[in-house]
């Protein structure tokens, strides 16, 4: 066992574990936070997606060790760091608008996921959503509403609100 | 944490597009999926898994993994043997068909790599997973039957007291007869297309936790699954354990896409090691057990044999399947490919048909439904060889779908394979998707193209389909030997101060009925949309249901809702008329209103009757004093959504490299109650219909080893591989009370012929006549150079 401390959303949590637990195990199990969902075993749909000091990270690629000492966001904390008054952050909102979800199992690693992405191009093309999004599957909604969601929520963050924006063509 | 609406309030009768109700939680990772649960004292199931295609088990030592820390049990397959002898298969397609025992946990023999042949149950997941790795079985290998045609010969036979591989021998001649027809005819093309095997891959893995409750002897299932009511009664009849003491409970389900319509041996053992040691019990899967385990979809070798005048008037069909099984029968694997029997005549009419299909064992992962379940293979083969029918005969493929398809006038029109079409205008849905295409103007860049010899070929892909779907008449159903019926029930309560709790027999998984239903609710009774709860996916609250496949659940659970929420307006209309000493011949009914005629100043909402008949201080002598309306739809037909879906593909003749540079699709799925939630289902249904023309397909090696076992091996598309799609619909309205048909399959049945025809089409000049699914580059290339050759069939 290895006793590390990690930032969840904000809040601090000292544990002992394993030092084979994965980051999103000990989300899920240690800390009770399920709003971050595994979909595979092999990295590849992007369904466990959280930040770590900032940047996008599939949480079932590090360890919980790996975590000690830094700062994590979910999704479950995603809507604390936009207006401090209760409003979900423009891409939860965007989503939620433009019909972005159906199952909803890929939503908080797609909206991770797309966080970073608008973090590094806060105007991005419909194709640049698509190639920034890659490594992360959803099965139900064809990405199209996708697309249009991220870059909806691209001109609220610009903007720095959350009233409903017009989908850009 | 708010979702804000700050939208006009009439947003939420139908045909409107109110945001969804099930989404404030899902972006918010306020989730309840099963692995999300886990009460305290918790044992957590890791299956052995046969690592072998087809071997005789010798022994299990198990003595390692039971003395492991935190182990509680480890039991094989004969631990269970007199509680569940075997799983069910609710569909035996033909009186004779061979059914053998599928145990829950391997007996004697596996007979695909991933059967079951032990379960560890320990504290925790590591735990269970850690003595798993373990157990030693000893393995005497028999010979992989990976091919169909392979186990037809019966060389080696998986379920040997049945003594053949062959599990069943379908067979349809309909209309005039099939020799004369194709004797007769002028032209007959016949072709063999294969249907690859498909991992469903809903997001989320399989899950299942059983909490017992030791001093009742009752039993709460919670599970991943699109079928609790059909689950728990599946699992009393499958172990004899008393069905009113078992709850199913469908909690959040991450995706289904029938993979999740299946009574599964891990759902099985979890109620059976619950019950044995009286704690609750979990399993959830990973994605390589996903993709070894989960039934699989499609699978089909199609032989399909078109009969033709010259002048391009079809005469006659002849179809001829093979159809995978895989190693066992599960819920409905012999009935998804006999759905396909009366789709392959599609929207065009003729004279002859004729239907065989033999039902082949293998030892791979059984099949089962997959998003259209029969139809997407019938939809591909009949809309595949159109196109090569007007190649033979030097038509526009358009021209040869309009010569032949039933014109708008003629319907209902009774088809060839048996069933009556009630509506459509595929003039009309061919019209707008033409517009929309651009069809001549590409067929031009398409000819400039090859005058050119450019290495960019352009190919033009048509699917004028049809399918059937919300599934079932029961009387059709039971014609067809299926077990169940396909009846879906509702419930509308009205409660005291007004609001209003809706009751669902049907199941989601990501479609979005609390939005739909509500909708429906909001317009039959007047009430806001927000004052409306929809409840589903608990046998508790919702004793009656058959839950959510085969696009059922607007068609079939829709209906039943507009008909309970009609009795409540039937009641509430009587109760009004009494408080407000009218006849109730005279009293309106408008916008939740009840009015007498005449006088607009007398009147009752029916929020206020609710509130008055839980009062119940005056009401009629000679009514109970309640508004619940309840009913049970059961269809008198099919759902018949169709239209036309148009693709144009672009070909790098050197690469072999396919991109969809155009995707038209013009649906017609009746009236439409969300539009956004419509036009979702079309989004994901290409999506899926593209991945099987294009990119996905289970592979095996000789062995009877799953290549594609994750998701790095199998090509599930990422958003760069998609194009966005142009949608659009026409409405010809469905002959049910809501105007509606299903939407949840017809995409998918769409796409994959419409790309694949692009792609073939490019490939014309070169001599290809076919590219076998998925058309990855290598086959492309290789179709080039063979085709090159003068090779290519």
């Amino acid at each position: 066992m290895a006793r590390i401390t990690v930032t969840v959303d904000g809040t601090d949590y000292t544990d002992d574990v394993e030092p084979r637990t994965l980051l999103v195990h000990h989300l899920r199990e240690a800390l009770g936070l399920t709003g971050t969902n595994v979909g595979c075993d092999t990295s590849n749909c992007g369904a466990c997606t959280v930040h770590v000091d900032g940047q996008s990270v599939k949480s079932c690629t590090m360890l919980a060790i790996q975590a000690d000492g830094r700062e994590v966001l979910t999704i479950q904390g995603l809507a604390d760091t936009w207006d401090g008054e209760g409003s979900l952050h423009p891409l939860q909102q965007a989503f939620h608008e433009a019909h972005a979800l159906q199952c909803g199992y890929c939503t908080p690693g797609m909206i991770m996921a797309s966080l970073d992405l608008l973090a590094e191009n806060p105007d991005p093309s419909d194709d640049e959503v698509r190639h920034g999004l890659e490594g992360n599957l959803c099965r139900c909604t064809g990405y199209q509403n996708i697309m249009k969601a991220v870059r909806a929520a691209a001109v609220q963050i610009r903007q720095g609100s959350t009233t409903s924006q017009e989908v850009p063509a | 944490m708010t979702v804000i609406d700050d939208r006009p309030a009439d947003v939420g009768g139908v045909g409107t597009a109110p945001w969804r109700k099930e989404d404030a939680h899902l972006v918010t990772g306020q989730t309840t999926w099963t692995d999300n649960l886990a009460p305290v004292g918790t044992l957590h199931m890791a299956f052995v898994r046969s690592t072998m295609a087809h071997a005789r088990i010798g022994s299990i030592d198990t003595s390692e993994a039971a003395g492991m820390p935190n182990v509680v049990g480890v039991f094989t397959g004969a631990d269970f043997a007199e509680e569940c002898p075997t799983l069910p298969c609710a569909w035996p397609v033909t009186p004779d068909m061979v059914h053998p025992a599928h145990p829950p946990i391997a007996i004697g023999k596996v007979r695909f790599a991933g059967d079951p042949v032990a379960v560890v149950v320990a504290r925790d997941r590591a735990s269970a997973v850690d003595a798993a790795e373990t157990v030693l079985v000893d393995y005497e290998p028999l010979p992989a039957v990976v091919g169909m045609e392979q186990a037809l010969t019966d060389e080696v036979v998986l379920h040997e007291d049945e003594g053949t591989n062959k599990a069943f021998f379908f067979s349809m001649p309909t209309g005039a007869d099939i020799d004369e027809t194709f004797a007769g005819a002028d032209v007959v093309v016949k072709r063999r297309f294969i249907q690859q095997r498909l991992l469903p891959t809903p997001i989320e893995p399989r899950a299942v936790l059983c909490i017992p409750q030791a001093a009742s002897g009752d039993f709460t299932i919670y599970s991943a699954t699109q079928i609790p009511h059909i689950l728990r009664t599946m699992l009393a009849v499958v172990t004899g354990m008393p069905e009113h003491k078992i709850r199913v409970i469908a909690p959040d389900v991450g995706g289904g896409f029938g993979a999740k319509l299946q009574v599964t041996g891990e759902e099985v053992i979890a109620l059976l090691v619950a019950k044995r040691l009286g704690r609750p019990v979990k399993w959830t899967e990973t994605r390589s057990e996903t993709n070894l385990t989960m039934h699989h979809g499609r699978g089909q070798i199609q032989d399909i044999e078109v009969a033709a005048t010259k002048d391009g008037k079809l005469l006659g069909l002849k179809v001829d399947l093979l159809a995978d099984m895989g190693a066992y029968l599960m819920l409905v694997t012999p009935g998804v490919p006999i759905l396909g029997a009366f789709m392959y005549p599609a929207i065009y009419k003729m004279d002859a048909y004729r239907f065989n299909c033999t039902g082949v064992f293998t030892t791979k992962t059984p099949t089962d439904a997959y998003r259209g379940a029969g139809r997407p293979e019938a939809t591909f083969a009949i809309e595949r060889i159109m196109d090569e029918l007007a190649d033979e005969l030097d038509m526009d493929p358009m021209e040869l779908r309009k010569l032949n398809w039933i014109t708008h006038e003629e319907f209902p029109y009774e088809m060839v394979a048996g069933l009556t079409y009630d509506s459509g205008n595929y003039e009309a849905a061919t019209a707008r998707a033409m517009e929309l295409f651009d069809y001549e103007g590409l067929r031009a860049e398409q000819a400039q193209r090859r005058a050119d010899g450019d290495r960019i070929q352009l190919g033009i892909g048509i699917s004028t389909f049809t399918e059937m779907c919300g599934l079932a008449p029961s009387r059709v159903l039971g014609q067809l030997d299926y077990g169940a019926g396909g009846w879906e029930a509702a419930t509308v309560r009205m409660l005291p101060s007004g609001k209003v709790q809706v009751v669902t027999g049907s199941s989601p998984h990501g479609q979005g009925h609390e939005t739909t239903l509500s909708q429906i609710t909001s317009s039959a009774l007047g009430v806001p949309f927000d004052d409306i709860e929809v409840l589903h996916g608990d046998t508790q609250v919702s004793p009656m249901g058959l839950d959510t496949y085969g696009s059922r659940s607007l068609v079939v659970g829709g209906i039943a809702l507009q008909k309970a929420a009609g009795k409540v307006v039937d009641k509430a209309r009587k109760l009004a008329a009494h408080l407000l000493e009218a006849s109730e011949d005279d009293i309106e009914f408008a916008d939740g209103t009840f009015s007498v005629k005449g006088s607009p100043d007398a009147s009752k909402s029916i929020q206020e009757l609710a509130l008055a008949i839980f009062a119940a201080h005056d009401y009629p002598e000679d009514m109970e004093p309640d508004l619940t309306g309840h009913a049970i739809f059961d269809p008198e037909n099919f759902s018949y959504p169709h239209g036309t879906h148009l693709c144009a593909v672009e070909i790098d003749t050197e690469t072999g490299h396919t991109s969809i540079r155009t995707y038209v699709a013009v649906d017609d799925v009746g009236k439409v109650i969300n539009p956004q939630i419509v036009e979702g289902q079309v989004h994901g249904g290409i999506a899926q219909g593209i991945a099987q023309a294009l990119y996905e397909g289970v592979v095996y090696d000789d062995d009877g080893n799953l290549v594609t076992g994750t998701l790095v091996d199998y090509l599930v598309p990422a958003a760069p591989d998609l194009p966005s799609f142009t949608t659009d619909r026409t409405e010809t309205p469905a002959a049910n009370d809501l105007g509606v048909k299903g939407v949840g399959e017809a995409g998918t049945i769409a796409s994959t012929p419409a790309v694949v025809n692009a792609v073939v089409d490019a490939l014309r000049p070169y001599g290809v006549h076919d590219v076998e699914m998925p058309c990855t580059p290598e086959r492309v290339w290789r179709a080039i150079q063979s085709g090159q050759e003068g090779g290519a069939q």
